[in-house]
């Protein structure tokens, strides 16, 4: 085995150099696609670790989190365009309500246990999805503009003239993401968490109060997911239904994270790093979104991960290093 | 203070026309070690749950203390002071032995490092002290016996529960199972022991509570219940590990 | 609403049930053997739609006719899934499990899309067309085939589970699979068979829906969660049952859309699977 001092002080190492490349990164890259392909990367990462929180973590696999993103994302942008209120309250009421909504959601669908479980959020989402389809006052299926306003500032998070302040604006969503996650980690709840995902009775007998937990963890990952949604909206500037309700997104957000590495601090923005640019390289080099190559990939990488290493990216990682150790 | 720890009144479980448990009464003291033994089938581990809280008792009343803990959770009932082993172990396989302990631990403690420390005085207990960074899914069937152990003992329980000692162990590992049994009652710790292997539970408990069908057949020393004509016709038939 | 156009909604909401109990019986099946919910379900009733739509453009051959062909095709490619993908997660942790057939779905629907574009494609013309009045009801002569063929197939799959030696042994090993393996089946070849069925049910309903429905890459998705919602309700592994489960998901969906809206029927579908499942996990009827 490897020496187990030195390797936290390597990683971090390699931490604060990514970190400082990653602050560095617009001052060089100044063209606006390599941002947009960052900020994806960031946002992914984002809303993988929020997931992941809840899947890696707690090994409740949600395949209906598009619903928080949705719920972030409408709640920001419906505040704006009727009563004209900063998308930082609206991203702070987005939280809100989706983590309102997780614990709806959660009561009962905690009950089931494995697929039942998935399927379960599957349908939740496709309620969700259907609904906002028809409520007009949010928009319908014709979905929501955000309120354009100039000039350029902070205050309104809007910013037209260059990405750069959406850049750090998503590195810092990124950053409280991870920082909630190795404070779970770390953290007694950390530790009920993966025991929950490890065995639910055994996890009970010990004294953990696992429904409650559960819904903690799902509060967490909500809240996190709802700011990337308010954060999405504001980038975009335009929301419907099909952009941030989809089961497809849900889908996205999982396979990031699985991906990389589930229940891995460094999973959910290894795997982010690799399939947005895959996905955006797809696009360029075969052309426009209707021939879905990404997505052809993404699906065949899926498998090969399932068959050949559940752990993902990180677990390969480590497996390797054991051998040359 | 009562003089006794659990006072199980009358339980009773069915499952459809099944009945697991039948009108179960006994009761533990302060210090004392109970060996629950009966064929397959007696409701031992059913009756486990009743006290646990992993299954509801359809009807009777389990008294900790003289507090009822009937309608309780089994994390409440653990956070009284009731912990347990499971007999099919369920041990957190991708956690290293250590973190699997201080799970436990965590109970009277949120801090990370002082959960540390006790996990590995109870690992220290079990004598799997030498194995605390190993992932829990490489140990042998003993060493998670050992493992689950040690977890229960983290939470600082007042009742161990402990579901087949020696089931499932390999010849050689049972005689240090069996001393760490009779170590942990030695100082001072209260426990009901479910065991299969008669000279074992014979050997260790202060009385002997039998089950057959569901029923209590007999309760009391171990010399006394060995003898008794119900117990020994319940086990004809059956291999009786002298 | 009058009376007409309920018993016209209850008709069409039966006729489509036969389809989506053909098409969750494949699904419970596999499921019942294995603890594996096949999230491609819906992608191989799309395989199998294709399939049918391609026979028949490029062939001349009308879906019914190409029906027995769609099925040993979706039967070889069930085996095929089962030894390429399935066998190598069997043990594995369920995560690797949902997502190894989740990858499946993504791969297969992105395929469809990449080979044949996102258009939606229609069976012009087919032998069985039009549709017939019984006392001021009209039933669309596509759909009263659909799904006499696929109440057939579903008799066709109760007779072999139930009173072949084969079928026995299947359901030995869906029940319990150690005292299969003791008993002498090879549970592996059960596992294979279960594929090769559960998919040729699919290519049984894909073929049916082909004479009607439109076709296209995401068509799969709804019927496979309407699927899931009929195998809920059945019981998870529960084969015969999905029978009465499938009418109730069609009935319910028409009086969903009818009762309440039509755009929200599905959604009342779906809740139908949350109350279920919460209430009565092992579903209406239990595990056969």
């Amino acid at each position: 085995m490897a020496p187990v001092a030195r390797w936290p002080v390597v990683r971090w190492t390699a931490a604060g150099v990514l970190l400082l490349l990653l602050l560095a990164f617009p001052l060089v890259f100044t063209q606006p696609h390599p941002r947009h392909v960052v900020i994806t990367i960031f946002l992914f990462a984002m809303l993988a670790q929020a997931w992941n929180l809840l899947a890696g973590y707690c090994g409740q696999i949600s395949l209906g989190h598009a619903v928080f993103f949705g719920a972030g994302a409408y709640t920001s942008t419906l505040l704006g365009k009727y009563f004209d209120l900063s998308p930082w309250i609206g991203m702070a009421v987005g939280a809100v309500v989706a983590v309102a909504v997780s614990q709806l959601i959660g009561y009962p669908v905690f009950r089931l246990r494995g697929h039942y479980f998935a399927i379960a959020t599957i349908a939740v989402g496709e309620i969700v999805n259907t609904l906002m389809i028809n409520w007009d006052w949010a928009g319908g299926a014709r979905g929501l503009f955000v309120p354009i306003k100039r000039p350029d500032s902070f205050v309104n998070l809007q910013f037209h003239q260059s990405k750069q302040s959406y850049y750090y604006i998503a590195l810092g969503l990124l950053l409280l993401a991870f920082w909630i996650t190795r404070k779970v980690e770390v953290s007694r709840m950390g530790y009920y968490l993966r025991a929950i995902r490890e065995d639910q009775d055994a996890a009970a007998s010990l004294g953990i109060p696992v429904a409650a937990y559960k819904q903690r963890a799902m509060a967490l990952s909500a809240a996190l997911t709802a700011l990337g949604g308010s954060f999405y909206a504001q980038y975009i500037l335009f929301i419907d239904p099909d952009s941030v309700f989809p089961t497809a997104l849900s889908i996205l957000i999982c396979l990031v994270a699985v991906l990389g590495g589930i229940g891995t601090l460094w999973g959910p923005l290894i795997g982010a790093a690799i399939l947005i640019p895959l996905g955006e390289w797809t696009r360029i080099y075969f052309g426009g979104t209707g021939k879905a190559v990404d997505l052809l990939i993404y699906g065949a990488l899926i498998m090969l991960v399932s068959v050949i290493q559940p752990g993902g990216i990180m677990a390969l990682a480590q497996r390797g290093r054991r051998r040359t150790g | 203070m009562p003089t006794t720890l659990l006072d199980v009144r009358g339980v009773t479980k069915r499952y459809g026309g099944l009945v697991a448990n039948s009108n179960i009464s006994f009761q533990v003291g302060y210090g004392e070690l109970v060996g629950i033994i009966g064929p397959n089938g007696a409701g031992k581990s059913t009756l486990f749950d009743l006290v646990t809280g992993f299954q509801p008792a359809d009807e009777g009343q389990v008294l900790l203390e003289g507090e009822s803990v009937t309608r309780l959770r089994p994390d409440e009932i653990s956070r009284r002071g009731v912990a347990r082993t499971f007999q099919k172990l369920k041990p957190f396989t991708q956690m290293t032995v250590v973190e699997n302990v201080m799970v436990g631990a965590f109970q009277k403690t949120t801090d990370p490092a002082r959960a540390r420390n006790q996990a590995m005085e109870a690992l220290d207990r079990v004598g799997l002290a030498d194995k605390s960074e190993a992932h829990a899914r490489v140990l042998s069937t003993g060493q998670r016996k050992r493992l689950e152990l040690a977890r229960a003992l983290a939470t600082r329980p007042r009742l161990l529960l402990l579901d087949e000692v020696t089931g499932g162990v390999d010849q050689r590992s049972i005689p240090a199972l069996v001393d760490l049994v009779r170590r942990l009652h030695g100082e001072g710790a209260s426990l009901i022991v479910i065991e299969h292997n008669m000279s074992v539970i014979m050997g260790i408990s202060q009385r002997i509570v039998a089950l057959n069908l569901g029923e209590v057949i007999a309760d009391g020393p171990p010399a006394v219940v060995g003898r008794d004509p119900r117990v020994v016709e319940a086990y004809l038939g059956q291999a009786y590990v002298a | 609403m009058t009376a007409e156009v309920l018993v016209q909604g209850l008709v069409s909401g039966l006729l489509m049930g036969f389809v989506y109990a053909l098409i969750a019986a494949g699904l419970s099946l596999i499921f019942g053997l294995m603890e594996i919910v096949n999230f491609a379900h819906g992608e191989f009733l799309m395989g199998a739609m294709f399939a049918t739509f391609w026979a028949w453009a490029l062939l001349k051959l009308d879906p019914l006719v190409s029906l027995p062909l769609t099925v040993l095709l979706l039967a070889l490619f069930g085996l095929l899934v089962y030894h390429g993908l399935i066998r190598w997660i069997l043990g594995a942790p369920m995560l690797a499990q949902i997502f190894a057939t989740f990858g499946l779905a993504i791969f297969l629907r992105a395929a469809a899309q990449a080979l044949w574009g996102a258009d939606f494609r229609l069976v012009k013309g087919p032998l069985v067309d039009g549709r017939i009045s019984l006392a001021g009801i009209f039933i669309g002569l596509p759909q009263l085939v659909a799904s006499v063929g696929a109440l057939c197939a579903f008799g066709l799959l109760y007779w072999f589970i139930r009173k072949t030696e084969t079928g026995l042994a299947l359901q030995a090993t869906s029940q319990d699979r150690q005292a299969a393996m003791l008993m002498g089946i090879d549970t592996q070849r059960m596992f294979a068979l279960g594929w090769a069925i559960g998919a040729a049910c699919v290519g049984a309903a894909g073929a049916l829906l082909a004479m009607f429905f439109y076709i296209f890459p995401d068509v799969g998705a709804t019927f496979a969660l309407l699927a899931y919602v009929a195998v809920a309700l059945g019981g998870f592994g529960n084969v015969p049952a999905t029978l009465l489960a499938g009418v109730i998901v069609g009935i319910v969906e028409v009086l969903g859309g009818l009762l309440i809206a039509p755009a929200l029927k599905y959604a009342v579908v779906f809740s139908l699977y949350l109350v279920v499942v919460l209430w009565r996990p092992q579903g209406l009827l239990g595990r056969f």
